[in-house]
């Protein structure tokens, strides 16, 4: 970077940075300025423009159903943790009624903290910062989440359940 | 004034006290002296020393400021606090070894003897040198100074193992070639 700040190598960077005489003092000049204005809009550029060109080239996800849960095994009001589509993706389900499962991810939208069930609120909650979502769509409905969570999309074959997609709403969207 | 040096010789001071009166009037710290003249050993000995800034060429006060306050100018002279880093800490009035940066408590700032910048770097005379009846202090070329005394400049100065070379010079005796102060012998304050 010394052809940027043109620093010198033979002094620590405190003295540099803090020198005793006048004459040592590094001020940041109008060149240099300018060069740090123009890199950085290019840099900030040049990464908006590959975020585009990543968004445009990626398609459709594909989601590989796969069986999350037995209907046997959660009673109603009962919640079970699992893990969709990969391996590190912390989903929650619920059993609303004797019919209705509702799985949402377990990330936050805020902070991604881990939310969970309260079953007498009924309501997922983020306990960092009190950010609570609807337990029927997963929409906010209070505190610092930006977006709903993400909807799991769970279908009931039988005994088994069976996750399918995932839903990535934005913000104002309807579940 | 280019090729000027300031020289302080404590053996003509006479302690009339005129340089102190004369820094007071200047403007930029109007009632407030920047110099100060002290009686050496006031019980046995009449003699006066004054205590200008000795502009050192790595200066202490500089060294131990936490706020980046005080600055070298190119010329050598070590300015006074910059009012809007200072943080009246006072580091640098106990670390420097000629007692010279006075803290102002009502500025909340440091201040100090700057070899009266606003005079001397447009080429003229500080004020206590203008003053000075018995050139105690002077400020003139280096080839006068070693016309006209007897007594020889230095400006290297001992105090323990610390050495300070400084901008201004003291006259001491032929054949000496620094000045030794023995910090511990001054800060003995029990016996005789």
């Amino acid at each position: 970077m010394k052809w940027l700040f043109g620093r010198r190598r033979d002094t620590p960077l405190w003295r540099d940075e803090f020198a005793i005489s006048t004459a040592d003092e590094r001020y940041v000049n109008r060149r240099q300025f300018a060069k740090f204005l123009v890199l950085t809009s290019v840099g900030m550029f040049v990464g908006n423009a590959w975020i585009l060109l990543r968004s445009w080239w990626r398609g459709e996800p594909v989601f590989l159903p796969a069986t999350v849960g037995r209907v046997s095994e959660l009673p109603v009001g009962g919640v079970k943790l699992f893990n969709y589509p990969g391996e590190r993706d912390a989903c929650i389900l619920v059993r609303l009624a004797e019919d209705r499962f509702v799985a949402y991810s377990q990330k936050c939208t805020h902070l991604s903290c881990a939310v969970y069930y309260a079953r007498e609120k009924g309501r997922l909650e983020c306990p960092c910062h009190e950010g609570y979502f609807a337990i029927e769509d997963g929409s906010v409905l209070q505190g610092p989440p930006p977006r709903p969570l993400p909807k799991v999309v769970v279908e009931r074959r039988g005994d088994d359940l069976i996750a399918t997609a995932v839903y990535v709403r934005p913000q104002g969207t309807p579940a | 004034m280019f090729g000027y040096e300031f020289y302080v010789d404590p053996s003509r001071c006479i302690g009339c006290k005129a340089c102190e009166n004369a820094c007071a009037e200047c403007d930029t710290h109007r009632g407030t002296s920047m110099i100060h003249v002290d009686f050496i050993d006031r019980a046995s000995s009449i003699a006066t020393v004054p205590t200008v800034c000795m502009h050192c060429d790595d200066p202490t006060c500089a060294e131990v400021c936490p706020a980046d306050a005080i600055k070298k100018t190119e010329d050598g002279i070590v300015q006074s606090a910059l009012k809007p880093r200072c943080v009246a800490c006072s580091n640098c009035v106990l670390a420097c070894p000629f007692g010279v940066p006075k803290m102002m408590p009502k500025l909340e700032q440091m201040m100090k003897c700057d070899m009266c910048y606003d005079r001397t770097s447009i080429g003229k005379r500080p004020m206590c040198a203008t003053v000075c009846p018995s050139q105690a202090l002077a400020y003139v070329t280096p080839d006068r100074i070693a016309r006209e005394r007897r007594e020889v400049p230095t400006n290297v100065f001992f105090f323990g193992r610390q050495r300070v070379t400084t901008k201004v010079a003291y006259m001491v005796p032929p054949a000496r070639e620094s000045v030794m102060v023995d910090v511990v012998d001054y800060m003995w304050e029990g016996g005789s």
